[in-house]
């Protein structure tokens, strides 16, 4: 194509949005509103997956080692848990250690505990950490069957909890998004449909002096697009500034210590692409469609 | 220049429109299609620039077989060729300028380019100074000058018309004919369908009548040969 069919596609494209009126109007609202839910969906699951992945670097399973074990014995359970595929680091927490931390943790009380020194009834630990979070029931279940381990710990009900959660955030705001998505781009497609019609003997005069099917799809290519960016510039904007008054509020202060939401820079920023992105490919798509088996002349 | 080989065409609703036609035109005929209401000149004129596809037969136009031509080289054989019909078809929304330059734009063509070949082709319709109207600022045959013109702005071999006096009166029917005569003096064919009863007597060309489908006559200076 050359640069200035190109030219005239764009400004064919622009006039139609305007000759519309109302159907453009009804369209780009479509759009609108359905970049807001799924934009404020975004955020949700964005800062949903921020709080698990936080939790989640937070999950370890607990070794408990056998008191009968030597130092030999812990050498090889040590290999042995190294082996395991899927394991992102071990570290040795010696029971001496262990008491001297259950004693600071204690504060006052502690020094109770002082006495024990000689006789120290913890074990040595290995704590473990999964390269994958989901993958530490798998793996604490299977360490818990090695010789040399009296038991393991990993908090499970805490830790299936959250994964339940977290994904049933993620997969209703993925399928509420997805739904949205097609909603708008059908409720673009028959809107252009509409203006189609009124078009549809442009068309086939266009197809009779020898026009392709690209060069008439174009003009309705600039259209959907048009259709989709202009859809997005009230969601980004308004989500921009929602999140970043949020943000600035409650955004460091949530009264969990280790965690806090995630910044608005470059949160907005990924956001506005997204959205902007999304806007583009419903507004293209619908548009597509609405005129594709008007071609066949 | 068109060549018909065993052409048949049943529409999908199972009328019979054409019944194996044969027929040869060369280049630089001037062609009448005549005969009775539902004959099937349409039809005819219809599969020449590839609206219908025939069911059966070859229908070659400058070498190439419109029946096994695929669908995305159809706009490329269209170009060769100009359309005009009883209705004009002409975009209400651009002016008379604009409506041939389309054509134009279509294939691509530099504003330069198309700012000459318009302006020739609206003096040989007698139209350079209504460049600016809009159609519905034109009577019906300024309208299909404008139609003509836009036919033949990019020179095409074959010129094909359904019924372009149809809605016209007698006079101005007659300045068509004298326009699309002139055009044809330059070489190129045309092919045109017609119930005008006095023009195909007067103007003598070729005549091509169809009757239920099947060239009934085909004379060289024939002549109307139906009532109306
Ligand atoms: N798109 C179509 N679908 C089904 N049947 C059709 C279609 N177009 C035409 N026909 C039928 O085909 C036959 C021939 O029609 P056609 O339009 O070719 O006749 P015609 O000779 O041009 O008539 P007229 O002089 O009235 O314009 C008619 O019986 C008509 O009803
Ligand atoms: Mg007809």
């Amino acid at each position: 194509m050359k640069g200035r069919t190109l030219g005239r596609h764009v400004k064919e494209g622009g006039k139609n949005l305007i000759r519309n009126g109302w159907m453009t109007f009804a369209s780009v609202s479509a759009v609108t509103v359905m970049l807001l839910v799924v934009g404020t969906f975004l955020l949700i699951i964005m800062n949903v997956n921020h709080f698990a992945n936080s939790l989640e670097d937070d999950v370890e399973v607990r070794v408990f080692i056998d008191f009968a074990a030597s130092g030999d014995n812990q050498d090889e359970l040590y290999s042995e848990l190294d082996q395991i595929p899927g394991v992102a680091s071990i570290e040795f927490v010696p029971k001496e250690e262990g008491l001297d931390s259950l004693i600071s943790s204690l504060g006052e009380q502690g020094a109770i505990f002082e006495t024990l020194r000689d006789e120290n009834p913890l074990n040595d630990v290995f704590v473990v950490q999964a390269e994958d979070p989901q993958d530490t029931a798998d793996l604490a279940s299977e360490i818990e069957e090695m010789v040399h381990v009296e038991s393991v710990e990993y908090g499970k009900d805490i830790f299936d909890n959250l994964f339940a959660a977290t994904n049933f955030v993620r997969m209703i705001g993925l399928a509420l998004i997805l739904a949205l998505m097609f909603t708008a781009m059908f409720l673009i497609a028959n809107t252009i449909k509409l203006t189609i019609i009124a078009r549809k003997r442009e068309i086939q005069i266009m197809k009779l002096v020898g026009a392709t099917n690209g060069f008439i799809r174009w003009p309705f290519f600039v259209e959907g697009l048009l259709l989709g960016v202009l859809g997005a510039i009230i969601p980004i904007s308004l989500l921009a500034y929602g999140y970043t008054s949020f943000y600035g509020s409650i955004g460091t202060d949530t009264g969990i210590d280790f965690f806090t939401f995630l910044e608005p820079n470059p949160l907005t920023m990924q956001m506005a692409i997204l959205l902007g992105s999304i806007g583009a490919f419903v507004g293209i798509w619908g548009s597509m469609m609405s005129v594709r088996k008007f071609l066949k002349v | 220049m068109i060549t018909m080989n065993e052409v048949w065409k049943t529409y999908p609703n199972g009328v019979m429109a054409i019944n194996g036609i044969d027929v040869d035109i060369s280049k630089g005929e001037f062609v009448y299609v005549v005969g009775p209401s539902g004959a099937g000149k349409s039809t005819f004129i219809k599969m020449m620039y590839r609206e219908e596809k025939p069911t059966r037969g070859d229908i070659i136009i400058d070498g190439k077989n419109l029946a096994k031509v695929k669908e995305r080289h159809i706009p490329y054989i269209r170009r060769n060729m100009g359309v005009i019909f009883q209705d004009f078809k002409l975009l209400p929304g651009l002016t008379v300028y604009e409506n041939v330059a389309f054509a134009m734009e279509v294939i691509e063509e530099s504003k330069s380019n198309i700012r000459r070949r318009v302006m020739n082709v609206l003096e040989v319709v007698h139209l350079k100074n209504k460049a600016r109207f809009y159609p519905h600022e034109l009577s019906g045959g300024e309208q299909q000058r404008v139609a003509i013109a836009r036919a033949i702005v990019n020179s095409p071999a074959v010129l094909i018309a359904d019924e372009p006096t149809g809605n016209l009166d007698p006079d101005t029917s007659w300045e068509i004919m004298h326009i699309l005569e002139e055009i044809n003096d330059r070489g190129t064919t045309v092919v045109m369908a017609t119930h005008n009863k006095e023009i195909v007597n007067t103007l003598r060309k070729r005549v091509i009548a169809i009757e239920s489908g099947r060239i009934a006559r085909d004379e060289a200076r024939g002549e109307y040969g139906y009532e109306r």
